[in-house]
């Protein structure tokens, strides 16, 4: 386990980014950063953090940023990448994909995909606020059951999609699932994530302010408590290995984990679900940790 | 002709300088800023370096890793995350006037 003081001091984003007051993503990307060191090329679709890089002319970061279209952020990591080995500095480099879950979940699947398939040494990190939040909180393929959005005002009718899963299922080296509210495990698995060689793949939830209604100084408070109910089980899967992160082995056990309630009354985003929606959540739950129980149990 | 498209080359060129504050002073998006109570903060208190939640969790990285950690004012966005980080709850959010 890392300490606040392993963390490196260096900032690589510099204060006064549009990013919104109590953004979680800034947050991400920071620690992101500081684990990855200055030798690295980010390469971003349009997402918040497209906002957060700035206006043209200017930039926020002091590494190397690459703005893409929506639907190509996995193939030009893949182009950056060949672009290194050219000039031999692959081993020195490493690239970072950064997108939104809009990115990832919905438009860039079908790039990622063909990257984890082509063995592209980089890592892919997936910011999930469950929504396209850049846009004004549209619905996108992460948005959990019941939330209401602009284009889902009496709340979604279906699940998430299990994005780290299918990204399991292309057998990649690393897979891993994150929260904003553990930075420290955070850096952790970017670490990690860097001295693997093949597609790593890292999906982390990013609690929203504006897009999930709640006050900007509860983000870490949200961010745990998905951890706290069990909605969002923090494990890595290393060569097909799965492991819990110790943040979530508590809570293998079910009468350790909070009520679900308490995670969707503390959002304005879930003012619409009724009982019945809650008892789905409660089976929802249930059954994701039925199925890591299996996991850990079938090693 | 010729000095309209240097003009636009410069403006749509693509190096982009790495900058403090590219939004503009984001110090003034909200008026509340977070106090330390300097009697409470750890550091301060054993003089070692330990604890900064402050620092570790401030998205903007306006927070500095040292004893006493300082906060800058000009970017802040006053979002009250280190308040609620704190372990011994020394910071709180008071309304700073700027001069």
């Amino acid at each position: 386990m890392v300490n606040v003081m392993d963390i490196p001091e260096e900032e690589y984003i510099f204060p006064g980014t549009r990013a919104c007051a109590g953004c979680a993503m800034a947050l991400i990307y920071r620690i992101a950063l500081k684990a990855l060191g200055p030798n690295t090329i980010v390469t971003v679709p349009a997402s918040c953090l497209t906002v957060l890089h700035g206006m043209q002319g200017f930039c926020t970061t002091k590494i190397s940023v690459y703005h893409t279209p929506f639907a190509t952020t996995a193939a030009s990591a893949s182009g950056i990448l060949a672009s290194l080995e050219d000039k031999g500095l692959a081993d020195e480099i490493t690239v970072l994909a950064f997108a939104g879950d809009g990115g990832t979940v919905d438009i860039g699947i079908q790039a990622l995909s063909g990257a984890a398939e082509r063995d592209t040494n980089f890592i892919y990190a997936c910011y999930d606020n469950e929504a396209y939040m850049n846009t004004g909180v549209q619905r996108s393929g992460s948005t959990p059951l019941g939330v209401q959005t602009t284009t889902t005002p009496e709340g979604k009718s279906v699940h998430k999609k299990n994005m780290p899963k299918i990204l399991e299922a292309h057998g990649i080296p690393y897979v891993a699932t994150a929260n904003a509210a553990y930075p420290l495990d955070l850096y952790e698995k970017f670490k990690r994530a860097k001295d693997i060689k093949g597609p790593k793949y890292i999906h982390i939830l990013s609690p929203c302010p504006p897009g999930w209604g709640y006050n900007p100084k509860d983000t870490m408070l949200i961010g745990r408590l998905a951890n706290e109910t069990g909605f969002w089980p923090l494990y890595e899967v290393l060569d097909g290995k799965f492991e819990l992160s110790n943040s979530s082995k508590r809570y293998l056990d079910s009468s350790k984990r909070k009520p679900i309630t308490d995670y969707l009354k503390a959002q304005k985003r879930f003012k619409s679900i009724d009982e019945k929606i809650a008892k789905t959540y409660e089976k929802y739950i249930d059954n994701t940790w039925k199925e890591i129980k299996s996991r850990l149990e079938s090693r | 002709m010729t000095d309209l498209k240097k003009k636009y080359q410069k403006i749509l060129g693509s190096v982009q300088k790495p900058v403090i504050g590219e939004a503009g002073q984001t110090g003034t998006w909200s008026s509340k800023k977070p106090i330390i109570d300097l009697k409470k903060c750890i550091p301060v208190k054993s003089g070692k370096p330990s604890c900064f939640n402050c620092w570790l969790y401030c998205p903007e990285a306006v927070v500095s890793r040292t004893i006493p950690p300082q906060i800058d004012f000009n970017y802040c966005k006053g979002c009250g995350i280190c308040m609620e980080e704190c372990p011994v709850k020394a910071i709180s959010m008071e309304e700073v006037k700027k001069e």
